[in-house]
């Protein structure tokens, strides 16, 4: 199910990632004490964007094809499903993202104390991000042009992981500890894994009514 | 005699419609009256001089946009489980109560903020979660608007509730976290029993909860009964076509 992810998604977040790290300087000129200052906000939001900009493809093609009644029906519960498609998502965009972040970061003047705490948050945190998109996809992809509405949907549902992914980078960047909104970070993750896909379900099995 | 009987539309119907003029007349003469006592019968606060007023406003309004979404939490979990049409309803006519709530409650506080705290906005935890708030009813709304299904409208705009109140309380807790803001703390802790609030602003105060309260009930009703007018109206009318 992994290896069936082909095609032009795997590259689009992470394009969109580089070019809004790319264009921010233009926008907020190239002072490096202000990029430094304002570095962890940015590679966070740009990195919540581009997840945002792939979700739609999560459920989508499965639905219009129909493989999604399909995997309804198979062996494996719609959880499993609907967990596993999460999974699929981050490896696709989340994890490039993370990776790709530090080396965004120099772009942007990062504190090189706040390195290796963008990446660990990032890493803690995108995971996240994929499992609510799974499940505001999983609750638009019965409509025509959801894409919107899903936005709509899932943006306030990520407010809590940005502030704690951003807060951990802009304290270690100010060389303090970082570990509490890490940890806040790690349980949203592990909270979403734990429970979103069983509402993910619930919304697929109402759409495939 | 059990509280699911009005789960029955018939039986809903004819319980609220009287119950509608006396709950909107009481819940008018209470506002008209909490606001004129604390409007023209409170004496200025020796600080805030007469801005202190928007309070009737605004804290009634904060109020009823939390308390707007507990409500639909309620009766969305109802929905799921006992499947009563007139709880999906009751939480679809919610929504658009709570958003205007929502907004009283921005928008006066940027009116008092402006001369308290010399600024429209600021990114406050109260103010922020408040946003964030208005943002989770403007997509439960859109939800319930965008599908027409009324059965899976109901059922997804219902986990939607559920996940969102959860996410809600993240929210306020992390945006607690993130900054520690200009807002006061509540004036009247239900909890503690102590308030910061003179009594001679505390009473109109109680007198405008009590009465948006009453307001937001008979605003629910009129418009959970409007929207099973409006039901049984497309089922007449599907029957029509057949």
């Amino acid at each position: 199910m992994l290896a069936v992810r082909a095609g032009g998604g795997f590259g689009l977040g992470l394009a969109f990632f580089l070019i809004v790290v790319v264009l921010v300087p233009f926008g907020v000129g190239p002072e490096a004490s202000v990029l430094t200052r304002i570095a962890p906000g940015i590679l966070w939001v740009a990195a919540l964007l581009a997840a945002l900009l792939s979700l739609d493809r999560i459920f989508a093609l499965d639905f219009e094809d129909g493989s999604l009644p399909l995997l309804a029906t198979s062996p494996l519960p719609l959880e499993g499903v609907a967990l596993v498609k999460g999974v699929a998502h981050w490896v696709t965009t989340g994890l490039p993202l993370t990776l790709a972040a530090p080396a965004l970061g120099f772009l942007l003047n990062l504190a090189p104390s706040a390195y290796v705490w963008l990446f660990l948050s990032l890493l803690l945190g995108t995971p996240a991000l994929s499992m609510i998109g799974t499940f505001g996809a999983a609750l638009t992809v019965g409509l025509r042009r959801g894409g919107l509405l899903m936005s709509l949907l899932v943006l306030p549902l990520y407010v809590p992981t940005l502030i704690f992914g951003a807060e951990a980078v802009r304290l270690g960047s100010d060389g303090l500890d970082p570990i509490t909104p890490l940890a806040m970070l790690a349980g949203i993750t592990l909270g979403s894994f734990a429970l979103l896909p069983f509402a993910a379900s619930a919304a697929l099995r109402v759409n495939l009514r | 005699m059990s509280i699911w009987e009005y789960a029955n539309p018939k039986k809903f119907m004819t319980t609220t419609t009287p119950m509608v003029p006396w709950v909107m007349g009481l819940a008018g003469l209470l506002m008209a009256g909490g606001l004129a006592w604390g409007f023209f019968a409170t004496p200025d606060d020796y600080r805030q001089g007469s801005t202190v007023k928007i309070i009737y406003l605004h804290v009634p309004a904060a109020l009823m946009a939390i308390n707007a979404w507990f409500m639909m939490l309620v009766t969305s979990l109802i929905w799921l489980v006992r499947r009563h049409h007139v709880s999906a309803l009751a939480a679809r006519a919610a929504a658009p109560v709570g958003i205007v709530m929502t907004l009283i409650a921005l928008i006066t506080g940027a009116i008092w903020g402006q001369p308290m705290w010399g600024t429209w906005w600021a990114w406050d935890p109260r103010l922020t979660s408040f946003l964030i708030l208005f943002l989770f009813y403007l997509g439960y709304i859109a939800l319930w608007e965008a599908i027409e299904d009324p059965d899976t409208a109901a059922d997804l705009t219902s986990v939607l509730c559920i996940v969102g109140s959860v996410f809600a309380v993240l929210s306020r807790y992390a945006v607690n976290f993130w900054n520690q803001g200009l807002h006061q703390g509540t004036s009247v802790p239900v909890a503690t029993g102590e308030r910061t609030v003179a009594d001679v602003f505390f009473y109109p105060l109680l007198v405008c909860m009590v009465g948006f309260g009453l307001l937001f009930l008979g605003l629910v009703l009129i418009r959970t009964q409007t929207e099973i007018r409006a039901r049984r109206m497309r089922a007449l009318e599907a029957r029509m076509r057949r």
